[in-house]
């Protein structure tokens, strides 16, 4: 079984996100980078299902060239190599995202039996690439999954839903969007990390398709860094408590 | 009981506002009250208990063995409070070390652990470093220095408990409160301005970590640190540590030569490294609370600074970091505090009065800190004297950008480096140059850093004299000791010795008082009478208040109203900075720094009257000239200061001129000590070899805090009548027995186990016969406080504090040194020097 899992790599960011001065990104001078948590869960998912049934795990990642940190990661919690299409940095519309990557799986001629995505992006959240793939290597597509089990060409997925989960029989080759909570990823060990800096790593740069989506600016939304004040501890606090409610009118 | 006094609106007027509410701040309150103060706010942007600066992810272990005495006792202090907190664990650490050049090192740390009383420490074999901690690879190791007594504390615990012992004590905490501005009138700190209102203090603490230089900065102020980066992962979980009985089973181990530590937390291994790049940061860049992943000081990990960190932690620990199911769990660039000479900011800011600062402090030595800048502020000193860490000690040059970078850069990866006492820094030299350094650069001089000068240590010119003083030189065998030092050193002290030699001075830090009240101002700083006719030159102790020593230094009286303070560059603005503090308040007197208007250039030896009268037509002679004289005279084109002293025990004086006539002077004398086989000597003779065999005593090595004028064996003459900064200590001393005197010794054989010589450089133990270490009646130590070769005499010499019982002429002691002992003898137990015990060829 061979699996492509596509990752992005986002910031880490605090609980108040600062845009940069154009508008047009946000402000990561001191933030950390990660890949979107529901990719995360793609990777382990990948990870686990190659470690049951054998064959091969690949990361792809459109990104600038420091996002090859973000595919070692992956690698050093046991995925088996990576495809990165390094692209200038700027972001991506889901088309020209999904043309770029159908581009490099043909490039790379494996047969993947399993396309894995995570449901959404944590910045942009498009909702879209894995299903453009999807269409445009006729494969089937099922989204938000949260459990997926390999029985012979067929998978096993379950998709949560209001009062309970539907559950999907997809033949393979299949493309896959996964949600958090579908497994708990491991932490990267140190012989991980180590032998990811070794394990082989193919880099080219795509042709980027006529975008059709322009975004004007990002615009943060009002009222995020609210603090919590402290009151008090135990009976000491209650007169403070008392009187708050008498403010707003509670009491 | 009350966790918090949070208030709905901030106290309009306070005595004190304290800024910060880490380890430092919490623990400056806390002994601030306990010595009585009252009307205080502790301010924090953050919340709390944790308001996310350094003290919320330190790695939180110590380790009590330093080479430096002072960042000893602080250390040693705050284990003490965090014991009586209750938030110690005593695990025990090992250093282990992976080369020779390492064990020599640990032999060190067995001489500094016994010098300043840290016992008890052991040095360990591989195998018995695998015993106390099964999952290291011995493998690697030569061996361990093993301190039982390091441990782990609950700093932020420890800040908590300190802050509800304050808050019951009446202070107010005002967390989420961000300072935007601090009020300065008339040089004094007035107001702290927050976004909840803005308070009147008399004075205010910065204790805001890596965030001070930015807060002092509001204030005109300078607090010279830099944010740095320091590398800290958790891995886990480990099944070995699974069924831990507490948060530490295993000893800390530091893999000193990797520049790395391992320790156990709980159920996983905390790694920690000083070895990456250093990555540095300006305290304006660091983000806010509500832009931060984790905490302001929890940066995000670089994981490529770390790669070559995880394989050595892979080879000494495989057991557990080489497990595949024990994973990355919490990896940070954690931001900490370091300084140009590595050593915390602590005192008063020399720039605006009432502003003091508490930073540059790690866990190690957060309480101890803290209850020092509580005591200086309430006292004016404290019970472990922070000369090194004042953070008057700054020159201007040293508390730029460009500077601290560089040092800090510089300083970072020799955090578990093997430093040699005289390593010099290599960054950001030749910031200041005298006006003979083109000179100096041409007689081949090998240069040291002092007070941020460039002055020679020796000259390699000066080779030819080894030949002709052959075998009175002695040449050292092993190598640590021949690490920044050439025998030229006793060489050129020789030659002064015998003809004669010229030393730049330049790094003397200068300053005049002056005015109606001058005398009155220098009478009260300076120990010895000041009230002497124009001319003379006074060398006195200037006293704490309760007589222990803060300088020691020469005033000139230039006029009636003028007096000129001499003192040594390396603590030359902490000086400055006390008489600046003790002028009287009416403004009768004035200060002026006049360090980089004036150069000195010393010259001494029996031909030094021979060589001046040979240059100036001016009365020389010891009839019209006398020793403790100053004159101006005519030399060449220039008017010089002739000031008749000396530090290196011969006939000579030192000589200043304004700065740019410098040049000319070293010409003249130069020339004029040709015929006279006179020759340029570096500070090696000045500091070390000339004094030493004068016994002369210096400030930061004998003298200091800790010791009193009685002491140091300087009680001579009568006690003045007008008042003075210690009076009634040193009265009184002077009616007690002094618990130790300072003796100096001479070492009766150099030969080591292996048959080679070998010299101590200070700092070592010194023990009775049957190896006992001595301890005085006020528990200090007997250690070497300065040692140096005395070519004159041919012997090694060795000063030191001994109590009464071993303070005796010809008694037998030892010194520690690299793990050796070697017999030394107590030459003279006062002022007496060993070399011209009448000290006529000074007066001659």
């Amino acid at each position: 079984m061979n699996i492509l899992v596509c990752v992005k790599r986002v910031p880490l960011t605090g609980g108040k996100i600062t845009l940069t001065e154009d508008e047009q990104a946000i402000q990561t001078r001191h933030l950390g980078f990660t890949v979107s948590p529901h990719e995360e869960c793609a990777a382990e998912e990948a990870i686990r299902l190659i470690e049951q049934h054998g064959g091969e795990s690949v990361v792809l990642t459109l990104g600038p060239p420091e996002a090859e940190e973000q595919l070692r990661d992956m690698m050093a919690i046991g995925i088996d190599r990576a495809i990165h299409l390094v692209s200038d940095g700027g972001e991506w519309d889901p088309q020209a995202t999904a043309a770029a990557i159908v581009a490099a799986i043909e490039a790379d001629g494996t047969a993947f039996d399993l396309l894995l995505f995570g449901n959404e992006s944590a910045d942009a959240g498009n909702y879209q690439v894995a299903v453009r793939v999807a269409q445009a290597l006729r494969r089937p597509c099922v989204t938000g999954i949260k459990a997926i089990t390999a029985d012979g060409d067929s998978l096993r997925c379950e998709q949560e839903v209001a009062g309970g989960r539907d559950v999907y029989a997809v033949p393979t080759p299949a493309v896959v969007t996964v949600k958090e909570g579908i497994n708990l990823p491991r932490y990267p060990s140190v012989p991980g990390r180590m032998r990811a800096k070794r394990k082989p790593l193919s880099a080219s740069e795509p042709t980027r398709a006529d975008a059709r989506l322009e975004m004007v600016r990002l615009v943060l939304p009002p009222g995020s860094s609210k603090q919590a004040e402290v009151l008090g501890h135990g009976p000491e606090a209650a007169p403070r408590v008392v009187e708050i409610l008498q403010e707003i009118g509670v009491v | 009981m009350a966790t918090t006094s949070e208030p709905r609106q901030l106290p309009a007027r306070q005595s004190i506002v304290i800024i910060g509410a880490g380890i430092v701040g919490n623990s400056v309150a806390y002994h601030l009250t306990r010595l009585g103060e009252s009307a205080i706010t502790l301010l924090d942007k953050g919340p709390l208990p944790n308001p996310g600066g350094s003290t919320g992810h330190a790695s939180n272990f110590i380790f009590p063995v330093d080479h430096s005495k002072e960042m000893t006792a602080l250390t040693k202090e705050s284990m003490r409070q965090y014991k009586e907190l209750d938030v110690y664990l005593e695990c025990g650490g090992i250093e282990v070390a992976r080369t020779e050049a390492r064990m020599q090192e640990l032999d060190r740390r067995m001489v500094s652990a016994k010098t300043w009383g840290i016992e008890p420490t052991s040095l360990l074999t591989p195998a018995e470093i695998r015993e106390m901690v099964p999952f290291i690879n011995e493998e690697l190791l030569l061996g361990g220095f093993y301190t039982p007594g390091a441990g782990v504390v609950d700093s932020l615990r420890a800040a908590t408990i300190m802050r509800e012992r304050a808050v019951q004590a009446g202070m107010t905490v005002a967390a989420n409160t961000e300072v935007l501005g601090l009020d300065v009138e008339h040089g004094r700190v007035t107001r702290v301005r927050t976004d909840r209102g803005d308070i009147e203090a008399d004075r205010v603490v910065i204790a805001c970590g890596c965030w001070s230089p930015r807060i002092a900065r509001m204030a005109g102020a300078r607090i010279p640190l830099s944010p740095a980066v320091h590398q800290m992962i958790d891995i886990g979980p480990v099944a070995r540590f699974a069924d831990a009985r507490t948060l530490v089973d295993y000893p800390i181990v530091r893999d000193m030569d990797t520049n790395m530590y391992e320790r156990q937390d709980g159920g996983g291994l905390e790694i920690g490294s000083y070895a990456h790049r250093p990555i540095m940061m300006d305290a304006d860049e660091i983000p806010s609370i509500e832009e931060s992943a984790l905490s302001p000081t929890e940066l995000p990990f670089t994981q490529q600074d770390f790669e070559v960190q995880m394989e050595q932690a892979l080879e000494l620990m495989p057991e557990i970091v080489g497990d595949e199911s024990v994973g990355v769990r919490y990896a940070i660039n954690g931001l900490l505090s370091v300084t140009h000479d590595g050593l915390p900011l602590l005192g008063e800011t020399p720039e605006v009065a009432g502003l003091w600062s508490a930073a540059a402090i790690w866990i190690k030595e957060g309480p101890g800190a803290g209850k020092t800048v509580a005591e200086l502020m309430v006292h004016g000193e404290a019970e472990i004297d922070v000369y090194e860490s004042n953070i008057a000690r700054a020159y201007p040059h040293q508390k730029t950008k460009t500077h601290i970078q560089a040092r800090v850069g510089e300083g970072f990866n020799k955090m578990y480096g093997i430093v040699h006492p005289a390593e010099q820094w290599e960054t950001d030299r030749r910031v200041k140059v005298s006006p003979y350094y083109e000179r100096q650069q041409e007689r081949q001089a090998v240069f040291y850093e002092a007070a941020g000068w460039e002055r020679p240590q020796w000259y390699e010119s000066n080779a030819p004299l080894l030949e002709e003083f052959g075998d009175r030189i002695n040449r050292r065998e092993a190598e640590w000791e021949s690490r920044w030092w050439s025998p030229i050193i006793n060489a050129e002290h020789l030659a002064l010795r015998e003809r004669a030699g010229y030393t730049d001075l330049t790094a003397f830090a200068i300053f005049d008082v002056t005015g109606p009240g001058a005398l009155d101002a220098v009478q009260r700083v300076a120990m010895r009478q000041m009230d002497v006719p124009v001319g003379r030159v006074v060398y006195t102790p200037v006293l704490l208040p309760a007589g222990g020593f803060k300088a020691d230094l020469t005033i000139m009286r230039m006029d009636q109203d003028v007096f000129r303070v001499v003192t040594g560059g390396a603590w030359g603005m902490s000086d400055l900075k006390w008489f600046r503090d003790h002028l009287p308040a009416d403004g009768s007197a004035q200060i002026h720094d006049q360090t980089n208007a004036w150069t000195t250039l010393g010259m001494w030896g029996p031909r030094a009257r021979d060589i001046l009268s040979s240059v100036t037509s001016d009365d020389v002679s010891h009839e019209g000239f006398g020793f403790a004289r100053w004159k101006e005279i005519e030399v060449g084109p220039l008017s010089v200061i002739a000031s008749r002293i000396s530090y290196v025990g011969d006939l000579g004086w030192e000589l200043y001129v304004p700065i740019e006539q410098g040049a000319r002077l070293w010409d003249i004398v130069a020339e004029a000590g040709l015929p006279h086989g006179a020759v340029p000597v570096g500070a090696g003779v000045y500091g070390t070899t000339g004094r030493l065999e004068k016994s002369y005593r210096a400030y930061g090595a004998e003298l200091e805090g800790e010791y009193d004028v009685v002491e140091a064996g300087m009680a001579w003459g009568k006690v003045k009548e007008p008042d003075f900064i210690g009076k009634e200590a040193h009265v009184r001393q002077r009616e007690q027995a002094p618990a130790a005197t300072m003796c100096t010794l001479t070492v009766d054989d150099h030969t080591s186990a292996s048959g080679v010589k070998r010299y101590m450089l200070g700092g070592e133990p010194i023990l009775t016969a049957e190896g006992e270490p001595i301890t005085d009646a006020k528990g200090r130590r007997s250690f070497v406080t300065s040692a140096g070769a005395g070519p004159s005499i041919g012997k090694h010499i060795l000063m030191t504090y001994l109590p009464p019982e071993h303070a005796v002429v010809g008694a037998q002691l030892q010194v520690q040194y690299m793990g050796e002992l070697y017999p030394v003898t107590v030459a003279t137990n006062d002022s007496t020097p060993v070399f011209d015990p009448d000290n006529s060829r000074v007066r001659s």
